[in-house]
């Protein structure tokens, strides 16, 4: 794939992300597969802010904010309408953070799915609620730390891959942005599918996972060679790894962010091994 | 042609007339056969609209707000708990200038569960810059549904059309359906100029730094106050089509009247039995009924109330720690002229027969200000 010649541009310079934020390059990408065709629907998160201050915008196509919690409802009605107007081919995409889609918002996103909607549902996955000063959430992974979680999360990463499995949907992905082709190539498969379409992208937070704001590649490709985020995606109910991990230990991840400083190792890399014995049972 | 039908089935009936394309509803008492029929007229081929069943009444209001912002007619109906639960999205849309039309049955709300009717549900949401219309019967039901859109299009801010839970929503009566032409000429088919388009993108609603906010929000404010006239030439225009006239605030046998009974809703109806019957007895009273309830009518209300010695005021809503919210608004309007003497009639349906509104007539006549429960 030559990157190269995805040359559109949907979004502008001048947003108002942190530095290093992996919530930017993964729109950026998106926008280069998805095209200028698309309406953009936003709940409240990072990128509530990211999007620009009025009268700037950091998108260059349309786009909605939303309350917290019903961004794939207001994405139903946007589809519904442009349906209407005859304007089928014009994509609708939810980019929405953890807290939208594993917590708040969830009630809205299995109705969406459930519905089979004709959207693309992004999660960018940041693991905590960030926007508001890095509190856990319900994909925080196990003994990170939060502001909320301040000896380390107790609980486990919510599995939001195979809670939308189970809405039958047509298309599920996980991306980060450490594999553009992969990231991209995916992008444009959803577009060419119709129903609902779930990518889950891990969107590595500098300011939240206490690392240097150049490292957010690294530590993006990091989780993917460690086997801590499979990269994967699920056609039609078939699954396929996309890039098998090279298992570097799970120790290279870890110590990157300050996060996991009171993390216990062992545990992290069961539950790492846990995740995947119970992914394999799919492929 | 005169039909029977209930008030829930009248703003069917108008809806359907209206032709909204996108429908999103979720089922409540006693909203649930407004939709269901709407669902009926989608299924038949006899409404052209796209109907999203949702999960939640947040998410039914959701779907209407992404319709609209492409510049798509839409509806959705609820009722108490469902309207509750929409609660933010009533203030997202109204600051978003959107132009939706919802009908509301009204009911109480819990804790503990009640399904009759009151107008706390309603009254409760006030504050959220939509407006809203009480009807009194199934023909203002009907019409008021249509006169809805044409003000929600014309000014852009959304409305609620409240029908008293059961007592309108389940009751039939003969009611004077419009024809397709009618309803065609009044209202032109929407264009809103606020609705996106990939040809020139924008961001709808991005964040306002605070002086600009101030003055976003000041400007929705003269825009709700403005509305009344827009309600006013819309009760004009559609009395010439359909010789149904309507006004703001309503009057009842208020020549020589040294007292007035406020009202809104269906209390009407059973108000005015008992406005002849105090009048049969000497009495000289007369009835005023709300209908517009926001943008409220201040002035009209002051015109005609400035001419009785004290006002009784029927309350279905209360502000708890102060007074009916009713009786607060037409203090407010009022501003001391006429002494006004609040009583909270019905709560939860308790049964309104006239004699507990003459009851209410003798306690405001002995006790011309204050308020009080009977």
């Amino acid at each position: 794939m030559d990157l190269k010649a995805f040359s559109y541009e949907g979004l502008s310079s001048g947003h108002l992300a942190c530095a290093g934020c992996g919530a930017v390059l993964a729109m950026r990408l998106a926008l280069k597969a998805i095209g200028s065709n698309a309406r953009v629907v936003i709940p409240a998160s990072c990128w509530s802010i990211i999007a620009g201050r009025h009268p700037d915008a950091s998108l260059k196509v349309p786009m909605m904010h939303s309350t917290f919690e019903v961004a794939p409802s207001i994405a139903s009605g946007m589809r519904a309408a442009l349906n209407r107007l005859g304007l089928k081919d014009t994509v609708v995409m939810v980019w929405a953070g953890d807290g939208a889609t594993y917590d708040i918002g969830f009630a809205s996103l299995s109705a969406a799915a459930e519905r089979n909607e004709d959207i693309i549902y992004v999660c960018y996955d940041n693991e905590a609620y960030m926007n508001t000063g890095i509190q856990r959430s319900s994909s925080t992974p196990p003994g990170a730390w939060t502001t909320t979680t301040p000896e380390g999360k107790l609980e486990e990463k919510k599995n939001i891959i195979l809670a939308m499995y189970a809405h039958r949907i047509p298309y599920i992905a996980t991306a980060t942005v450490a594999y553009p082709e992969d990231f991209i190539a995916k992008f444009q498969k959803a577009k060419r599918i119709k129903g609902f379409r779930f990518i889950l992208v891990l969107s590595p937070c500098p300011t939240g996972w206490r690392f240097e704001e150049k490292r957010t590649v690294e530590v993006a490709r990091l989780a993917v060679e460690t086997g801590v985020f499979p990269l994967l995606e699920i056609e039609n109910g078939a699954w396929r790894i996309t890039k098998e991990p090279m298992w570097l230990p799970v120790d290279r991840y870890l110590k990157v962010q300050s996060r996991f400083a009171k993390a216990s190792t062992e545990s992290f890399e069961r539950s790492v091994k846990e995740n995947w014995r119970f992914l394999e049972r799919f492929l | 042609m005169r039909v029977l039908l209930t008030s829930s089935e009248a703003i069917s009936r108008a809806v359907k007339l209206v032709r909204p394309e996108v429908i999103s509803a979720y089922p409540i008492t006693p909203q649930t056969h407004i939709v269901e029929e709407i669902a009926k007229f989608v299924a038949s081929g006899e409404l052209d609209a796209t109907f999203i069943r949702v999960e939640s009444e947040i998410s039914a209001l959701a779907v209407v707000i992404g319709a609209v912002a492409q510049g798509v007619r839409s509806f959705t109906a609820t009722s108490s708990h469902g309207l509750l639960y929409m609660h933010e999205l009533l203030h997202w849309s109204a600051g978003g200038r959107l132009p939706i039309v919802m009908a509301v049955a009204n009911r109480a709300v819990g804790a503990p569960w009640n399904i009759w009717c009151d107008q706390q549900d309603t009254l409760s949401q006030r504050d959220t810059g939509w407006m809203q219309v009480y009807a009194s019967s199934a023909q203002e039901a009907f019409d008021f549904t249509i006169l809805a859109y044409k003000v929600a299009e014309s000014v852009f801010l959304p409305c609620m059309v409240c029908i008293d839970g059961f007592v309108l929503s389940h009751t039939a009566e003969p009611i004077l359906l419009s024809s397709r032409d009618d309803v065609n000429t009044f209202l032109p088919p929407f264009d809103f100029p606020l609705r996106l388009s990939n040809q020139d993108p924008f961001t709808l609603w991005p964040i306002l730094e605070p002086a600009l906010y101030h003055r976003q929000r000041k400007d929705l404010f003269r825009d709700a106050s403005r509305a009344l006239e827009a309600w006013k030439r819309a009760f004009k225009e559609w009395g010439d089509i359909s010789g149904r006239c309507y006004r703001p605030i309503e009057a009842y046998r208020l020549e020589d009247a040294r007292c007035a009974i406020v009202c809104m809703g269906a209390v009407s109806s059973t108000a005015r039995v008992a406005v002849d019957r105090l009048r049969g007895r000497g009495e000289k009273v007369g009835l005023i009924t709300v209908k517009l309830f926001r943008p409220f009518p201040k002035e009209d209300l002051l015109e005609i109330a400035s001419f009785v010695e004290h006002l009784v005021v029927l309350d279905r809503g209360v502000s708890y720690g102060a007074e009916g919210v009713l009786t607060q608004e037409v203090k407010g309007a009022l501003s001391g002229a006429v002494p006004v003497f609040g009583v909270v009639v019905s709560m939860g349906g308790r049964e309104v027969f006239p004699e507990l509104i003459e009851e209410a007539y003798f306690v405001g006549r002995r006790r011309p200000e204050g308020m009080g429960w009977i």
